[in-house]
């Protein structure tokens, strides 16, 4: 299955362009080919919108990698990972996403990896991620908020 | 009679060896959030000297440094240290940000270089530790993927955690969002320049360590 990609024009001032990583496209990769994978499409300026989460392993793997990869123009990344409903106390919530969790794994959630060139800062709490980034030419500061539902009903 | 024997010399070997087990304590975080501070402080106050220098450019620390054989008493307890100072761990390294700083621009490539390294080091050393200190600038936002990753790895391996919300002496620090943020984990506020709330912080190191 290939991804789809979707450019965001940002009031007309520049392309920002997402690339969809569907589940199914990293499953069966190893750890080393999923980092390696999603490097790539970060390091064609681009960011990476994952179905899933990273493992820990991973997610400390991808910062190793982004250092190795480091050069004049790839200046690294930001991160996020959200993990739907993680901070629920509910208790029968809680075994409820125990169970889907054994049943679905990783495939939860969503991760987004950005090049830090792009991607100025992620400002993220359990249930809502705040991304900025820099436009090329103005250097000026724009907002572009995405609102993680299924959690904030509380 | 030999088996007597036997059996003390044995007991009397691991009570040596028990004694002298030394716990290897890592300084984990970002850049910039006192890890050399509180290792110099700490180091001062037990060996008479530092460990490391420290300042207010990210990435100052671009190799591990270690401190053995630290002796600390607190509450009538001795334990003995391996004290590991690394450098802080980024997803970004952007050598101009050197530039800001005065660097020349070869001196701040180099430096950027040293850094992408270091972090790679820090990674790479994490499950060498018996026990983490993370400290992290409690005038931050601690809800960061790098926390996170740090943090989360930690646990992976279960080594025990000590976050330090470092900087209290600072207005805007808050430790209870620190708290918030991790709320499985012991957290302690202290200002490691200026020795706010040191001692809390050995108590809680005894805790973890003991
Ligand atoms: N106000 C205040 N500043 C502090 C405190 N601790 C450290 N600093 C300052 O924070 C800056 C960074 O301190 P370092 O100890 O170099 O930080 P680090 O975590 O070792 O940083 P890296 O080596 O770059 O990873 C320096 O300017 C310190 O003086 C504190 O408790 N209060
Ligand atoms: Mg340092």
């Amino acid at each position: 299955m290939s991804s789809m990609k979707h450019c965001l024009y940002w009031q007309g001032e520049f392309m920002l362009t997402l690339q969809f990583i569907p589940f199914t496209e990293i499953e069966s990769l190893s750890s080393d080919e999923r980092i390696e994978k999603l490097l790539s499409i970060v390091r064609e300026n681009k960011i990476a919108l994952v179905e899933g989460t990273l493992h820990k392993e991973e997610s400390a793997a991808l910062i190793k990698k982004t250092m190795e990869n480091i050069n004049q123009e790839f200046r690294g990344i930001e991160f996020a990972v959200i993990y739907p409903e993680q901070n629920d106390d509910a208790m029968f919530k809680r075994l409820r996403l125990k169970l889907i969790n054994v049943l679905l794994g990783n495939r939860r959630g969503l991760t987004i990896i950005g090049p830090a060139s792009v991607v100025k800062e992620i400002k993220q709490d359990p249930h809502k991620i705040d991304l900025y980034t820099t436009s090329h030419e103005q250097k000026s500061r724009k907002v572009l908020k995405q609102k993680h539902n299924s959690s904030s009903k509380r | 009679m030999l088996q007597i024997i036997k059996r003390f010399v044995h007991k009397i070997f691991r009570d040596i060896f028990r004694t002298r087990k030394v716990l290897k304590v890592g300084f984990y975080g970002p850049p910039n959030g006192g890890k050399t501070t509180l290792a110099n402080r700490i180091c001062k106050d037990w060996l008479g000297e530092e460990m490391g220098s420290v300042s207010n450019v990210a990435h100052e620390t671009r190799e591990i440094t270690i401190k053995e054989n630290v002796s600390i008493r607190s509450q009538g307890k001795e334990l003995i240290f391996n004290f590991v100072d690394t450098p802080g761990i980024a997803t970004k390294i952007d050598y101009e940000d050197f530039l800001k700083h005065g660097f020349t621009v070869r001196d701040a490539k180099e430096r950027a270089k040293e850094a992408t390294k270091g972090v790679i080091d820090s990674i790479t050393w994490l499950d060498t530790m018996d026990v983490v200190l993370v400290v992290l600038d409690a005038t931050i936002n601690p809800y960061s993927q790098v926390n996170i990753t740090i943090i989360g790895n930690l646990q992976a391996r279960e080594i025990p955690v000590l976050i330090v919300a470092n900087k209290i002496d600072l207005k805007r620090a808050d430790v209870n969002k620190i708290k918030a943020a991790f709320p499985q984990y012991d957290v302690v506020g202290i200002s490691a320049k200026h020795g706010n709330n040191v001692d809390e912080f050995y108590e809680a190191l005894f805790v973890l360590a003991g």
